[in-house]
């Protein structure tokens, strides 16, 4: 069985509450997406996953060993990317490949198998060194690494942090692929469009996990309508919605501007409204929450949660 | 008009040995715009952005930036944009207030203006109690904020942002954008690099680069109708990728 089971899990460094009593667990053979921006906690997390950084409370099992007694069995169970590239730079690709494999009593063709489709796209340039490579294939190089000794769990953190929009839909179809072949993924990320890519996922902020969900049922954790506005003066109509009482919630989403009404407020006071201040060009539609939609009105939530407490 | 081009670039070409970073880029940015740069991994973008902002000197081209030229007037260049970058933007041991003091003072600006202007952006973020507060204590979306407002602190004609939301929360990504926003509507041009496809549509024009080549130049409506897509990811996704599907192998021996 290789399922993580994560409970309660404290970090401090200091006064600093880097993860809060997290617990979540990562099915066999699931894909999962721990989903956050920079300083909600995560490479903390991860670190506590793979044996690196002890926890101050809470268990974490891999499969049926225990990340702090087994730490020694649990590194040899597990493929770890970290955020940082940590190969080495003046080592030629097949060489930190080579190096990986012997470290783990592996070698390159014993499990090419599983690295095939990913190290394919590198090997012309097997002969290169890893600190001359493109972000795009270093990042190859690295997930390669880290499945050489046919890991049961892959543990990624951020491996796709700073990598354009194209590079990035092909790093998931990779993991998609490497899922089918049994392996349990955890990958971390900030791009909230990724979410998409997982079977589940962890909305992570302020070292507290905000929810845990599949992608397809994640807009329902907004419970109430949300709508997309636009036209053709965004500045102006994105001023006036901020400034509508009857409006909650006001986020720009690329071309449309999301919002959420207070309670008790219908659609059709707002859009009578609107009609009057003779926006040109004004559609108004129903919309279904998306994630960064959902992660916006868990962070407000949060906020608030917090501020009533002091 | 030459008035309404704060940015002319022509035939802009850029080798690093026989590698070409810029191969022969043609395009002008309008006084007061935002322009979005976008491009994947190692299309050029920083290299662009580093002749723009005087760091660096093309190969050949003529390029003027605020009215001067790239080649003889560097340093005129410096004084008269900002730039933000990715990497380091502000000092950590300082606290906020001393920080905007310092890049108010390297930018020439009197101490009476200098207090004035601290003022304003503690009020526009409304951080006023955390004038005394070390950058380095601060969560990244709030050093990204000041530190933004620190590159506008001397009101330049432009302002170049080099992927300045990257890792940032939502809430605190839009913020940003209505800073930008702000800044344009007091008439500073912005050029501005992201790996958010959302955020390109908040732009009056984009440029996409793909391997050193502007392939795109256009407003993200008009791009979106020419290229029939619904959005600028989809546009994105299919201008970058087939070109650099195969990268260049070497020669194995």
């Amino acid at each position: 069985m290789s399922e993580i089971r994560i409970e309660n899990i404290s970090k401090n460094y200091g006064k600093v509450q880097a993860v809060k009593n997290v617990s979540f667990s990562v099915k066999s053979g699931e894909l999962f997406g721990l989903i956050g921006p920079d300083g909600a906690g995560k490479s903390s997390l991860i670190r506590i996953i793979t044996s690196l950084l002890l926890p101050d409370s809470g268990n974490i099992q891999l499969g049926e060993y225990d990340v702090v007694k087994d730490y020694k069995i649990i590194r040899r169970l597990i493929g770890y990317m970290p955020g940082k590239f940590s190969l080495y730079q003046d080592l030629t690709v097949k060489e930190n490949l080579e190096f990986f494999a012997t470290v783990f009593g592996s070698s390159i063709e014993e499990n090419y198998d599983l690295i095939k489709d990913i190290y394919h796209q590198i090997e012309p340039f097997k002969n290169r060194r890893a600190g001359k490579l493109s972000g795009g294939m270093k990042q190859k190089l690295a997930l390669s690494c880290a499945l050489i000794h046919k890991p049961e769990f892959l543990i990624l953190d951020e491996p796709t942090t700073g990598v354009d929009a194209v590079s990035r839909a092909e790093f998931w179809d990779m993991l998609d692929r490497l899922k089918s072949k049994g392996i349990s993924i955890l990958a971390s990320t900030p791009y909230m469009d990724e979410a998409m890519r997982c079977d589940r996922i962890a909305l992570m902020q302020k070292g507290e996990i905000l929810g845990t969900n599949k992608p397809s049922e994640i807009s329902k954790m907004i419970q109430h309508d949300m709508f997309g506005v636009r036209a053709d003066d965004m500045y102006k109509l994105k001023q006036f919605l901020s400034k509508c009482i009857d409006v909650d919630a006001v986020n720009l989403f690329g071309q449309e501007i999301h919002i959420s009404l207070k309670t008790g407020i219908n659609e059709t006071s707002i859009r009578e409204k609107l009609a009057l201040q003779g926006f040109s060009n004004l559609e108004f539609r129903q919309i279904e929450a998306e994630i960064e939609d959902v992660f916006i009105h868990l962070m407000t939530r949060q906020a608030k949660e917090v501020k009533n407490d002091q | 008009m030459t008035n309404d081009k704060i940015i002319i670039v022509k035939d802009m070409l850029k080798k690093f040995g026989d590698f070409v970073a810029n191969d022969h880029l043609n395009f002008d940015v309008h006084r007061g715009e935002i322009f979005g740069f976008l491009g994947a991994n190692g299309a050029g973008k920083t290299t662009a952005m580093k002749i723009l902002t005087g760091l660096s000197k093309p190969s050949s081209g003529e390029i003027t930036v605020a009215g001067y030229d790239v080649y003889k007037s560097g340093d005129t260049i410096k004084r008269n944009i900002g730039y933000m970058s990715q990497k380091f933007s502000l000092y950590e041991d300082l606290t906020i207030a001393e920080n905007i003091r310092l890049f108010g003072g390297i930018y020439g600006l009197s101490r009476k203006e200098i207090k004035k202007r601290s003022a304003k952006i503690l009020t526009q973020l409304g951080i006023e109690d955390m004038a005394n507060k070390l950058v380095g204590s601060l969560p990244l979306g709030w050093k990204q904020k000041i530190a933004f407002s620190v590159a506008i602190v001397h009101d330049p004609a432009i302002v170049f942002l080099d992927e300045p939301t990257s890792g940032v929360d939502p809430i605190t990504r839009r913020q940003f954008w209505d800073l930008i926003y702000d800044a344009a509507q007091r008439g500073i041009t912005i050029f501005v690099t992201t790996h958010y496809m959302d955020e390109a549509e908040y732009c009056d024009r984009v440029a996409i680069l793909v391997d050193g080549k502007m392939i795109a130049l256009d407003s993200p409506q008009q791009m979106k109708k020419a290229y029939k897509k619904q959005n600028m990811n989809d546009v994105f996704v299919e201008l970058a990728r087939g070109k650099r599907f195969f990268e260049k192998a070497p020669n194995n021996k």
